[in-house]
């Protein structure tokens, strides 16, 4: 099963390369990870997906917990998490299929961020089934280039959740 | 007072109550060998940097401190890392201390320059790059902390040559705030209850104790535990020492090696008590046969150990003294009483009987003659390091360690060339103690040259090297599981053994027939100086019982 997983770590360097490094050590899979600052700045926040069972994915959290520059492990599996992606998709368009393009954008509240002759730059956030299917829907029209972040997540305020 | 790097590196050794550093000088850490010039502690020449992390090692296992290291940047820092990850897979507190390029030449390829903290990342507990003076002594302080604390581990500090040259205010921190760093020592009472629970239950428990209990220093309440709840006790190798071997509750060693009644014991129980243990594949075997009708119960300071490899059904963590004196307490509160359990130490007797550790006498000397020889004539009152191999199983079959702390042994790495210098390191520990490396004519020559630091400092290690000519257990696998094609094993020249050790200003003596053994080791035992007890064995004897790689624990090929 796919876990998304909350790291808040010390930020100093080398880090990632801790988190990365116990993944490829113990063959552990990561499949997208965002790393960025928040508020507290001597603080990081690492949000990374994975998969495998159970057993797998406690052996995970307890390892990433055992990292000495890991504060807190989140499986937000546990309970409620908002989660998103942002792609920027670089289209081919043309006279016919601008009207096309546009609509696209406009059902999938995307945005157009830059703008050539021959093709439009488009932003989209969303969990990843709607990056997917916004991509899915470009590629007859034409897809030059894409650029993707990982996915970033938080917990929802309910109150139910268990850490 | 403003101090500089150098300065502040030793008055930080000082203040931990370093009384030992295993080193090598070179171009990065000159600063801190200056000042050294003039400093207390005592500093141990090594000729390789290896044997300075072994040597620490054997320091740190034979007293329970944290071995310290000194070395410089680039092939100094390259050259610690085999004993970085033998101590990081046995849970061995130490500090790398090691030199690096000035900040400013970082990532240039600099003359000496190795990413060490990136190298050792996946073998430390833990490791720095100190990038300002200012932050020195705090990351000493933690480096100290983290080493010895929780699960237990080696550290590296990498110390650019600026940062040794710089001044600043020393202030050594009283006290450590570390936000992401708690280790859980006490262990769950209601989980502790339900322990106990299930172990009044059980009419055939065994406890399998490993190296945990030797770095909790929890001997003896595990001796209280077993012998108050009558359940007889199986260690692993790291384990040995921490449950008196020659107690009648004693099982010896399970596993690839183990004794047919501890694997037997092992695979019939009806619950197994964890203590400070991994289920390391050499201990278990094939995974779905291990313990099969057994309810678990772990004990264990680090998380990572509990359901790894099995399912525990009842996990405890916490630091494995603590949880004992729990139960300890718990037994004498409820007043629980002592179960007689005959059937099932009736059955373990059984066991017992029919399969002896044993070797058959011949013409030549057997190996584990020998290792029993060194028992019978010390009693058991010394430091046993083993090197890797032949010679680590039957050391640990056919000696009997009655107290913890006195075997030193490369366990989980498996590193040849681990028993000389870590032997070394627990002689500078205790120079009146009688310490004897048990090596093999391959493993002895991995760090050899160490008997110059051995000499030099006077230090009257005794080296057994049991020499059959071959790298032992390399053969006896080729013999056993690949037609007996002896591919790159057997050696056909060797150094004379006598003769190097005399080169070195060592004494050297030899013995080839059986009868002449008992009097090389008293002779040998009895010299005050750096000796090489060299046994010329027999080249085909194979340690048993073996159990074929990822075979279940009861199907043992035996002698």
């Amino acid at each position: 099963m796919r876990h998304t997983i909350s790291v808040l770590v010390d930020n100093k360097p080398g880090v990632l390369a801790r988190v990365a490094g116990l993944f490829s050590g113990r063959g552990f899979n990561i499949e997208c990870l965002a790393v960025n600052e928040t508020l507290d700045p001597t603080v990081s926040q690492m949000t990374l997906v994975t998969r495998g069972d159970d057993q797998l994915i406690e052996q995970i959290i307890k390892q990433l917990n055992k990292l000495i520059d890991v504060i807190k492990v989140i499986d937000l599996e546990n309970g409620d998490y908002v989660g998103r992606e942002m792609a920027l998709i670089k289209v081919t368009v043309d006279d016919s299929k601008r009207s096309e393009v546009l609509s696209i954008i406009d059902i999938f509240r995307g945005k157009v961020v830059d703008i050539s002759p021959h093709y439009y730059t488009i932003e989209v956030t969303g969990d990843e089934d709607k990056i997917r299917a916004i991509i899915e829907l470009f590629k007859p029209l034409g897809i030059k280039e894409i650029a993707r972040t990982g996915k970033v997540a938080l917990t929802r305020e309910s109150k139910d959740r268990k850490a | 007072m403003k101090l500089k790097g150098a300065e502040i590196f030793l008055e930080c050794l000082q203040r931990e109550q370093v009384q030992v550093i295993f080193g090598y000088p070179g171009g990065s850490v000159l600063d801190i060998y200056n000042h050294l010039y003039d400093a207390k502690i005592q500093h141990i020449l090594v000729r390789h940097e290896q044997a300075a992390v072994h040597a620490a090692d054997g320091y740190a296992r034979a007293t329970g401190r944290v071995g310290v290291c000194l070395v410089t940047s680039g092939p100094g820092a390259t050259n610690t890392v085999t004993g970085i990850a033998t101590a990081y897979m046995d849970s061995i507190p130490l500090i790398v201390f090691s030199g690096q390029v000035p900040t400013l030449l970082i990532g240039n390829d600099a003359f000496q320059e190795a990413d060490i903290v990136g190298i050792t990342r996946p073998c430390t507990k833990h490791n720095y790059l100190v990038r300002d003076v200012k932050e020195l002594a705090v990351v000493i302080k933690e480096a100290f902390y983290i080493a010895h604390s929780g699960r237990p581990g080696p550290v590296l500090v990498d110390l650019p040559k600026d940062v040794l040259r710089e001044s600043t205010e020393f202030h050594y921190p009283e006290q450590l705030a570390m936000r992401s760093y708690r280790p859980t020592y006490k262990g769950n009472k209601r989980q502790i209850v339900r322990a106990m629970e299930e172990i009044q239950k059980s009419r055939r428990p065994v406890i399998y104790a490993g190296g945990g209990v030797i770095s909790a220093n929890a001997s003896k309440e595990l001796l209280l535990f077993a012998k108050k709840l009558n359940i007889p006790v199986t260690t692993t190798l790291m384990g040995l020492g921490g449950f008196p071997g020659s107690d009648p509750l004693c099982l010896g060693m399970l596993g690839m090696h183990g004794t047919y009644w501890a694997n037997m014991a092992v695979t019939h129980c009806d619950l197994l008590i964890a203590i400070g243990a991994r289920f390391d594949d050499r201990v278990t075997g094939d995974l779905n046969t291990f313990a099969p009708a057994a309810k678990i119960i772990h004990m264990d300071i680090d998380p990572t150990s509990i359901s790894k490899n099995i399912k525990v059904d009842i996990p405890i963590v916490g630091d494995v003294r603590e949880i004992l004196k729990d139960c300890l307490a718990l037994i004498s509160k409820e007043k629980i009483k002592k179960e007689g359990r005959t059937e099932w130490f009736a059955e373990i007797n059984q066991w017992k009987t029919t399969h002896k550790l044993a070797y058959k006498p011949g013409p030549n000397i057997k190996p584990q003659q020998v290792i029993e020889k060194i028992y019978e004539i010390t009693k058991g009152d010394c430091i046993i390091a083993t090197e890797v191999g032949q010679n680590q199983m039957w050391t640990a079959q056919f000696f009997t360690f009655d107290r913890p702390r006195t075997l030193l042994t490369s366990g989980g790495l498996g590193t040849m060339g681990y028993g000389f210098p870590a032997a070394i390191g627990a002689q500078v520990a205790y120079p009146e103690r009688t310490v004897v490396d048990i090596a093999g004519d391959g493993s002895i020559q991995m760090n050899i040259q160490e008997l110059a630091t051995a000499v030099q400092y006077q230090l009257p290690v005794k080296i057994v090297i049991l020499n059959n000519h071959c790298l032992g257990m390399v053969r006896q696998w080729q013999e056993l599981f690949y037609d007996k094609r002896y591919s790159q094993s057997l050696f056909h020249t060797h150094p004379d053994f006598v003769k190097l050790a005399e080169a070195y200003g060592a004494v050297g003596l030899r013995a080839s027939k059986p009868e002449e053994v008992e009097t090389v080791i008293k002779k040998g035992l009895s010299t005050p100086k750096t000796v090489i007890m060299e046994f010329i064995v027999e080249s085909e004897e194979g340690v048993y019982p073996i159990v074929p790689a990822g075979a279940p624990i009861n199907k043992m090929i035996l002698l």
